[in-house]
């Protein structure tokens, strides 16, 4: 049934039908008439951020950890350009999020008036879609259509540029039936039945499977991730997955491989190499997954689940594709699987175990302890024996910190683990962890931040203290920007050009000036205790652990290498391993 | 394994890319929205293809559809690429490979301006007559011819109005339709 209202009064409407509960956002100009609106109900919460990029980041963290749309409401010009990075890491990573942008009044676009920018030009890249809303009249169907676009088929983050005119003008609200027949866009979500059963066929063969799992099993709904591990259970396959992935499959089951990739595990990544026959289900073949490749996975059938076609032979040729969601597949595969067999395959699979458990051997995450300093390795060691038993959601910046953390921090369930993949973008684990807590007020939510990368975000600190967000920062505080030194010294000769954190500041006081509380600790001795400290408070927290600084990450496939010639911990001499062929590469 | 489907290079290795490269037409219909051209050619710079010619025109107003011809050069595996890739396009309805579907009908517009006097004016007027194209504006020392057909026809022409006196052309870019009864 149409009802009259106003645009802005339209927006707030459809955020509640679509049981929005909370948005991130910061007022400016040309959204007022939304925010008035918005100050006239109680069903969405709004959270005031300190920059609209950590308004995204928090809509990330929201979305990740949920499974729902998240929501961003910000102002035009620079509240649209500082939304952009957000934006981009969503669409890089398939996160499903709606951005409302406000936009100058229709008459004045073009005409460079105040706080103007091409918003729908700007974000036209770094969006799955966008639109610029004309007439009121559009204004409810793009509303509702928004939200589906950003939910179904491959996930990512939407525009609606509002123009204040539009906002102000009345015209008819109503809800849209359904979508499923939108005009063009129509998601492929059920996979060819034929090439699921092909698929089946070339598993109960496989005498050397793996299972390369991504972060389309964690998009496709918690149900996808029982499947998997009902599946692998079935088959006796061994299971890997990359960054985006974990916690999809238990790194508590015997079946895990560890993550794979660039820094992934010596057994995953031999595996990979080795094995006779790859299923990936909702990863991408990206780069720091591949290495080289023309040297990937060399004898091996690949099989690849994806609900983008676009992914398909995009980096890797591929032998079998499905296009589908993940759970439906894995449903599908289950199912077939079962009639064509009751018993299990342990007794094929022996000999390929045997060799797995033999790359296990070399222990690739082991490192040098210490009883001086603390090592970056024991730190998430201990902060993983801390939270076991919680209900915890980990969050990340980037660089080696997010390394080391997806390696030394086991997952055991999906949505747990937020970190900024694709796009790389350091500042994005401190927002997302407020994000994430505002969705789970009671969990115990950690960013493992780097000293470097939280300082890129770190006003919204303010805001886990203004929303009571007992959010907690554990800083591996090393001085460099940590990955940017590791590369340095094995492609540069160990000239540490602007990688140093100089003047860092004091973040215990740092913490205090913003309201909450503020942990130094240096000494692995102490570490435990300062720990609990950091989990018994009742407030934001955050922790400055100093660790050692030269630490570099391994294992590490070396850029213009295959997966086979990994560097192992202690391999000497890092500094010549790379050839002048790989260091132009990234 | 075919050579062509070979992936061109990671930031791991950058791997020679020898496969052949082949121009194709393709038929884009999408909805007739506003920044739709910008998405497309977007997605092109975007994504490093190459666009040798672009038409875009309403093709069914009452549907709010337009008809995109597209004439890209690529290998056949950025070729796959480049029609998946604007399959994304939410307002993209559907993509076809006139080339790789088989036999298609191409054709172009040409306004050719030509200036001169004498026994160069009565040589052009000759060959455009030769050519079927039609003068569409005519002054005592210049015509403007309009030639329509394959763009191979259209090159040919202007190349013979070189040293006739050509002083300008302007070109539609291609429009190209499937052959037989099936529409798109």
């Amino acid at each position: 049934m149409a009802e009259e209202m106003s645009g802005a009064e339209m927006v707030i409407r459809a955020l509640q039908d679509q049981g929005v509960e909370h948005i991130f956002g910061y007022p400016g100009g040309a959204v007022l008439p939304i925010y008035d609106a918005l100050f006239q109900q109680d069903k969405v919460q709004h959270i005031l951020v300190r920059h609209e990029q950590g308004a995204t980041h928090m809509a990330e963290g929201y979305a990740r950890s949920t499974g729902k749309v998240g929501c961003v409401l910000v102002t035009s010009g620079p509240g649209a350009t500082n939304a952009v990075t957000g934006l981009t890491d969503a669409l890089l990573d398939s996160i499903p999020l709606v951005c409302i942008t406000g936009q100058v009044a229709t008459p004045l676009i073009g005409s460079d008036a105040f706080q103007e920018c091409d918003t729908v030009g700007i974000t036209r890249n770094c969006t799955k879609h966008n639109y610029l809303v004309k007439k009121v009249a559009d204004l409810p169907r793009i509303l509702h259509e928004a939200f589906y676009i950003a939910a179904s088929g491959r996930p990512g983050p939407v525009v609606i540029d509002i123009p204040k005119d539009v906002q102000f003008a009345m015209g008819d609200y109503y809800r849209p039936a359904s979508h499923t027949s939108h005009k063009s866009y129509r998601p492929q979500t059920e996979g060819d039945h034929k090439a699921i059963e092909a698929a089946v066929d070339l598993m109960m063969k496989a005498k050397r499977p793996i299972f390369y799992t991504g972060g389309g099993v964690i998009n496709s709904g918690p149900e996808a991730s029982r499947n998997l591990r009902e599946l692998a259970e079935l088959t006796g396959f061994p299971v890997t997955s990359t960054l985006m992935g974990l916690g999809a499959f238990p790194a508590s089951s015997p079946q895990w491989m560890g993550m794979l990739g660039m820094h992934g595990t010596y057994e995953a990544n031999m595996a990979m190499h080795d094995c006779d026959l790859m299923i990936n289900i909702g990863a991408r073949f990206d780069d720091r997954i591949t290495g080289r490749i023309d040297a990937f996975s060399p004898n091996s059938t690949k099989i690849h689940v994806d609900i983008d076609p676009s992914s398909i032979n995009k980096n890797i040729v591929i032998d079998l594709p499905i296009i589908g969601d993940c759970n439906h597949v894995l449903e599908e595969m289950i199912r077939i699987w079962r009639t064509r067999t009751n018993t299990s395959r342990e007794e094929e699979l022996r000999p390929w175990w045997h060799q797995i458990e033999k790359w296990r051997a070399v222990n690739s995450l082991r490192y040098k302890g210490s009883d001086e300093v603390i090592k970056p390795q024991y730190a998430i060691e201990r902060l993983a024996a801390a939270a076991r038993d919680k209900d915890v959601y980990i969050t990340t910046e980037v660089g080696q910190h997010q390394m080391w953390a997806a390696q030394y921090f086991p997952f055991d369930l999906p949505n747990r683990w937020m970190t900024s993949g694709g796009l790389g973008t350091m500042g994005y684990g401190l927002p997302a962890a407020v994000g994430v807590q505002v969705a789970h007020p009671d969990a115990l939510v950690i960013d493992i931040a780097g000293e470097a990368s939280v300082q890129m975000t770190m006003q919204e600190f303010s805001t886990a203290v203004q929303y009571r967000l007992p959010i907690k920062i554990f800083i591996l505080n090393n001085e460099y920007m940590g990955m940017v030194r590791q590369w340095q010294e094995l492609l540069h000769g160990g000239r540490y050009s602007q990688s140093y954190s100089e003047s860092l500041p004091d973040f215990v006081k740092l913490a205090e000036a913003f309201g909450g509380k503020g942990i130094r600790c240096d000494d692995p001795k102490e570490l435990d205790a300062a720990i609990a400290e950091m989990l018994a408070y009742d407030g934001p927290v955050l922790f400055d652990c100093r660790v050692t600084k030269e630490e570099n990450c391994f294992p590490m496939i070396p850029s213009g290498k295959a997966h086979n010639e990994m560097i192992l911990p202690d391999t000497a001499d890092v500094g010549n391993i790379i050839d002048d062929k790989g260091k132009v590469l990234v | 394994m075919n050579a062509n489907l070979l992936p061109s290079g990671s930031v791991y290795s950058f791997v020679a890319d020898t496969s052949a490269v082949e121009r194709h037409t393709l038929s884009v219909l999408v909805d007739n929205e506003p920044g739709i051209l910008a998405r497309i050619a977007g997605l092109f710079s975007a994504r490093g293809f190459n666009i040798d010619s672009l038409t875009v025109s309403e093709t069914e107003h009452e549907k709010g559809l337009s008809r995109i011809t597209v004439v890209t050069e690529a290998n056949l595996k950025v070729l796959s690429q480049i029609k998946l890739q604007l399959e994304r396009l939410v307002p993209v309805h559907r993509v076809v490979d006139l080339t790789a579907t088989g036999k298609s009908l191409e054709r172009e517009l040409a306004l050719v301006k030509v200036a001169g006097q004498g026994e160069n004016r009565v040589e052009a007027l000759r060959l455009a007559d030769a050519f079927r194209a039609q003068i569409v504006d005519a002054s005592i020392d210049s015509f403007v011819f309009e030639i329509t057909g394959k763009p191979s026809k259209i090159e040919q022409f202007i190349a013979l109005m070189v040293p006739l006196g050509l002083v300008e052309v302007v070109r539609t870019g291609l429009a190209a339709i499937a052959r037989g009864p099936q529409g798109m």
